[in-house]
């Protein structure tokens, strides 16, 4: 139950910089009660990250969160002049955002990682990948989740 | 730093591949990956200790690695691709928290 406290805490002091902060497209105002912006903006470097080309794999419903498969692929030859260097996941209904960063070089061939994550509820997942000339491409999805993966 | 004797499970889909080939790397290894949201019967939370970096080389060069959060599952599945540029060793390293190592090793043969 440690888990609702913390979220209800987090939502509130949340409650004024979700009004003012300036969200991506594919971020619900909503939903935006953990740090997925400030993640975000570490990773970005304040650039927007264009939709497209990142697609992201994960089940519609997940019945249990304590472990969902998800696979994230982005479109790229993968050549040394333009290849995607490193790829973040970010959940916006987790205790933290931050999942997992994935890093490719065109050793990998393909930009693509699949793994299994925990998510405490139904949320978004957003993933956004950077290109070697610093280009920013993002892809969401939502995953309803049954039963939590926090222990809650 | 020590080495844990825990055994990663690693599945290359290829033994031998042409060169420029995509090998897809497969691996299973089993850890807690706890949190440190969890508090136990007593009220004190449970430290965190879980997988945080995780990297793959082939013939002594990286291909792959990735940063793991709280997020990620317990006992972690991860799958990814590589190149195949040249024979040699596939080794998968896991870096835990507390700094000890899991480290499993296949090979790739290129022909």
């Amino acid at each position: 139950m440690s888990a609702f406290i913390t979220r209800r805490q987090a939502f509130m002091a949340g409650a004024a910089a979700v009004a003012a902060a300036t969200l991506g497209q594919s971020i619900t105002p909503a939903f935006a009660a953990n740090n997925i912006d400030e993640m975000t903006k570490a990773f970005t470097g304040g650039a927007k990250p264009v939709a497209g080309k990142v697609k992201l794999d994960l089940p519609e419903i997940a019945e249990n969160g304590n472990t969902v498969p998800i696979t994230v692929s982005v479109d790229s030859p993968m050549t040394d002049k333009d290849y995607v260097s490193d790829v973040i996941i970010l959940a916006d209904g987790n205790p933290n955002a931050g999942v997992a960063t994935f890093h490719f070089s065109p050793a990998s061939g393909v930009a693509e990682a699949n793994t299994r994550i925990r998510l405490a509820n139904t949320q978004n997942i957003v993933a956004i990948a950077k290109t070697n000339d610093g280009k920013f491409y993002t892809a969401s999805k939502e995953v309803k989740v049954t039963i939590g993966g926090c222990g809650g | 730093m020590a080495t844990s004797s825990v055994k990663p499970r690693i599945k290359l889909d290829k033994k031998e591949a042409k060169q420029g080939d995509i090998v897809e790397v497969k691996a299973l290894v089993s850890h807690v990956m706890e949190t440190g949201q969890r508090k136990s019967a007593d009220g004190n939370v449970i430290p965190r200790k879980i997988l945080n970096k995780f990297t793959c080389t082939v013939n002594g060069k990286e291909v792959f690695s990735a940063d793991f959060e709280p997020a990620v599952s317990a006992n972690p599945y991860i799958q990814f691709k590589f190149k195949a540029t040249e024979s040699g060793p596939v080794v998968l390293t896991w870096i835990d928290d507390d700094g000890s190592k899991i480290v499993g090793e296949d090979s790739i043969k290129v022909i």
